[in-house]
């Protein structure tokens, strides 16, 4: 069982890795357009093929 | 006369930069963001130009010395585009925050839940297993760790919302959650320090995490009605002819003062109240009195905002609002109604009030009871705690969350937005309906009466020709045009009508005189019609133009009185007006020439009858009845103090919103007392259970869940028999999207 000692520690940081990561999404405004974002990931203009 | 559009209101200036926001219509495909963004930032001066696809909505930064807020709209507008620029509500600021408040205290309890059933099904199948008592509370710790923490942050919303209700000496479903929560986290904090096989850490997060999901779907389904009126109001704002001294400006009306002089033209809308100065005109007050006659003005008249300006141009002065007789009337009149209104009692803190006593007495019958049986201190408080989790209003608390979401959501793609969030349940209520004539069961504006009864490619050159004059008359002509191309080189004539050459020949569209008609023309064709006369290579013909009912009407109030529902029609127009629209409608009971007051005193006596009754109306003069009534409904035409008095909105040409929002909230009533029963019948089944004290984590957790999941399968029900039950489904509604930009 001592190998708990590192592995129950290590989930938790996985958890809350995600659970900021979640919350820097939310901070920085990405679920402000989910309908806009779906479409914008279509869009050509960064390869340039119509300039 | 030069004229120039002033928006500095809606410009928001910040380190050097403009910055505007714009509600866009027109935007439904991925190419629209492109063509925005892109045709946009091309413009000298433009810093950032961002499309929100999600709600329609644009932001606009830009350089002031550069760019003019009009030369962006002017540029969308040769895109393609109509934007109108709008305030920000603070509502809604309000409303985004809060939002992303609850997202993240759902984030929090979402991590806190999943972690810890990790470590608790460990547990339990440690305790089945060979798993040593320093695992189990080295497991238990852990949770602890996790739970509390998280409990603190992500049971705000409901611990803030208890308090409010202590203090005001109520009880809400939070109360009851609250005291579940803290007891629950207690409980297995004391069980754990003396090293005890269960602990709830488990049931409270997860009971937090279910019941933040429900709060935020209801939150975003309230914000996305919100954002979808908030752009139909944008549309719908109109401008002002600002006059003074030299310069016409067009105004936002919303930005206009006391005091200033407006130009109103022939066809369009008062846009305040106040008092004309010079000029002689008849204008069109139905949205106002709901009288369809029109009413000679000249100087020293009053004017109120909402009524059409009909013959002639005006100069007016702005006066404070509630000068005019009528609305001093309509404001009095709203201020009792509303004063007057009981506070209606949601269903679920109804169902609160009952369950919390209950449960709570339970919970203490268990202590005594199990004291009195010879258990120990410890023990039945331990069991008592176990009554007050399992029965930890979950289902209860989601019963009614969850049908509210999908049954706004299904009213939405109805058509119908809602203002107030018990409008659901009090219009599930209702035996009567009390609909206004002008503007509710006819159409908002004028229409040709007889164009079935016209050729239809006369109709289409009259159509088209009337896309040149303003007059009110042409315009309601203009709405027959199948193609919305004018004719070139037309010439209005003032007072007389319009003229040009098609197909080589003159044709002419105005009043018989002008166009050779047969004058002759009997004015037995029933009041508030108008004619007006069209002409082309030697042939005449004369249109009837009048308030024609919506093209549904007739059945939707079939389909009402289907439903055992009272019809009831109260107008403020004569009632020799009222009584044609009554017949055709099949309803006996109808009254004009009413006043606001009158309408009041009428609901006023159908409640005294025990009626519950669901106003319809759209003029100035509904607001105060459409506060005085049961629950409201009113056209997305209808006065701004009447929409803000209605509990909800419906769009569209058509009265099936109507039918089908009673039609929906009925549904979801019968979905939510069946929830609630499911609710009951859990409790029925789970508290002898707790109470003989077998009730272990691992039966909370899964009892808690099914429960949960079982009450929000019900409400989805009220999504999947929707689709086969309305009337006016998304199609009609995107259709009136467009059809309202292009008017």
């Amino acid at each position: 069982m001592n190998v708990l000692i590192y592995l129950v520690p290590m989930a938790l940081a996985l958890g809350l890795t995600g659970l900021a990561s979640f919350l820097w999404s939310l901070k920085s405004d990405q679920y402000q357009d989910m309908d806009g974002a779906a479409l914008r990931v279509l869009d050509n203009d960064d390869v340039a093929l119509d300039g | 006369m030069t004229e120039t559009l002033d928006l500095s209101m809606f410009v928001r200036r910040h380190e050097g930069t403009a910055h505007m926001d714009l509600a866009v219509e027109g935007v439904g495909c991925a190419g629209c963001i492109r063509k925005i963004e892109g045709g946009l930032k091309r413009l000298p001066g433009v810093v950032e130009a961002r499309l929100n696809f999600t709600n329609r909505r644009l932001a606009v930064d830009w350089r002031e010395e550069e760019l003019a807020a009009s030369d962006v709209i002017a540029a969308l507008k040769d895109i393609g585009y109509h934007a109108h620029p709008f305030e920000p509500e603070r509502a809604e600021a309000e409303e985004a925050r809060h939002m992303r408040w609850l997202v993240k205290c759902l984030a929090v309890a979402g991590f806190a839940a999943m972690n810890i059933m990790l470590l608790s099904v460990s547990v339990w199948s440690g305790n089945a297993g060979d798993m040593g008592q320093e695992t189990r509370d080295f497991f238990h710790w852990l949770s602890a760790l996790i739970a509390l923490p998280a409990a603190a942050y992500a049971g705000q919303p409901f611990f803030q919302s208890a308090l409010h209700a202590i203090r005001a000496r109520a009880l809400n479903m939070d109360v009851p959650i609250s005291l579940g929560v803290i007891t629950a986290l207690g409980m297995s904090l004391v069980e754990t320090a003396s090293h005890a096989e269960h602990a709830y850490f488990d049931s409270a997060t997860m009971l937090l995490f279910f019941l933040l999901c429900g709060r935020a779907l209801d939150h975003a389904m309230r914000r996305k009605t919100r954002a979808v009126a908030g752009n139909l109001a944008a549309l719908k704002a109109e401008f002002a002819h600002r006059f003074d001294g030299a310069e016409l400006v067009r105004v936002p009306t919303v930005a206009l003062r006391v005091g200033d002089r407006l130009l109103v033209r022939p066809g369009d809308r008062v846009p305040a109240d106040g008092v004309v100065l010079s000029g002689i005109s008849e204008v069109d007050e139905s949205l106002v009195t709901g009288e369809t006659a029109r009413r000679a003005i000249a100087a020293g008249t009053n004017v109120h905002a909402g009524s059409v300006n009909f013959s002639g141009t005006l100069t007016m002065r702005v006066t404070a609002a509630g000068t005019g007789t009528l609305i001093d009337e309509v404001e009095r009149l709203l201020e009792k109604a509303v004063t007057a209104k009981s506070r209606y009692v949601r269903l679920a803190d109804r169902a609160a009030r009952l369950y919390a006593p209950v449960v709570h007495a339970t919970a203490a019958m268990t202590v005594v009871g199990w004291l009195a049986a010879g258990a120990s201190v410890h023990d039945s408080i331990v069991t008592a705690i176990a009554v007050l989790i399992i029965t930890c209003p979950c289902a209860l608390a989601l019963a009614i969350p969850a049908v509210q979401v999908v049954a706004s959501g299904a009213l939405f793609r109805a058509g119908v937005i809602l203002n107030s969030g018990d409008a659901i349940e009090r219009l599930s209520e209702i035996d009567t309906v009390i609909f206004d004539k002008t503007g509710t069961l006819t159409l908002p504006e004028p229409r040709v009466d007889n164009a079935a009864s016209i050729e239809p490619g006369i109709l289409e050159k009259a159509a088209r020709l009337a896309l040149s004059s303003r007059h009110p008359l042409a315009t309601a002509v203009a709405r027959e045009a199948l193609e919305r191309v004018p004719f070139d080189g037309a010439i209005e004539e003032p007072g007389e009508g319009v003229r040009a050459m098609i197909d080589g020949l003159e044709a002419r569209l105005g009043s018989p005189a002008f166009c050779g008609a047969d004058a002759a023309w009997d004015r037995g064709d029933g009041p508030g019609a108008s004619m007006i006369a069209f002409s082309h290579a030697g042939r005449a013909v004369t249109l009837v133009v009048r308030q024609k009912l919506r093209p549904d009407a007739v059945e939707t109030a079939a389909a009402l009185r289907a439903r055992g529902l009272n019809l009831i029609v109260l107008s403020g127009d004569r009632p020799e007006a009222v009584a044609p629209v009554a017949v055709s409608l099949g309803i006996t009971d109808w009254r004009g020439g009413l006043n606001p007051a009158e309408k009041i005193a009428a609901i006023d006596a159908l409640k005294a009858q025990g009626r519950r009754v669901l106003m319809v109306g759209d003029g100035l003069n509904d607001a105060p009845a459409l506060a005085a009534a049961h629950v409201s409904l009113s056209p997305i035409s209808a006065a701004d103090i009447t929409q803000a008095h209605a509990d909800a909105v419906f769009l569209g040409e058509r009265l099936a919103p109507v039918r089908d929002a009673i039609a929906l909230a009925c549904q979801a009533r019968r979905l939510m007392q069946q929830n609630l029963w499911l609710a009951v019948i859990y409790n029925a089944v789970a508290v002898p259970v707790a109470i003989a004290g077998f009730a272990t984590p691992l039966i909370a957790a899964a009892a808690m869940s099914g429960s949960s999941i079982l009450v929000t399968l019900n409400a989805l029900r009220a999504r999947l028999s929707s689709k086969q039950q309305l009337v006016s489904d998304a199609a009609a509604v995107s259709d009136q999207f467009a059809t309202e930009s292009v008017s």
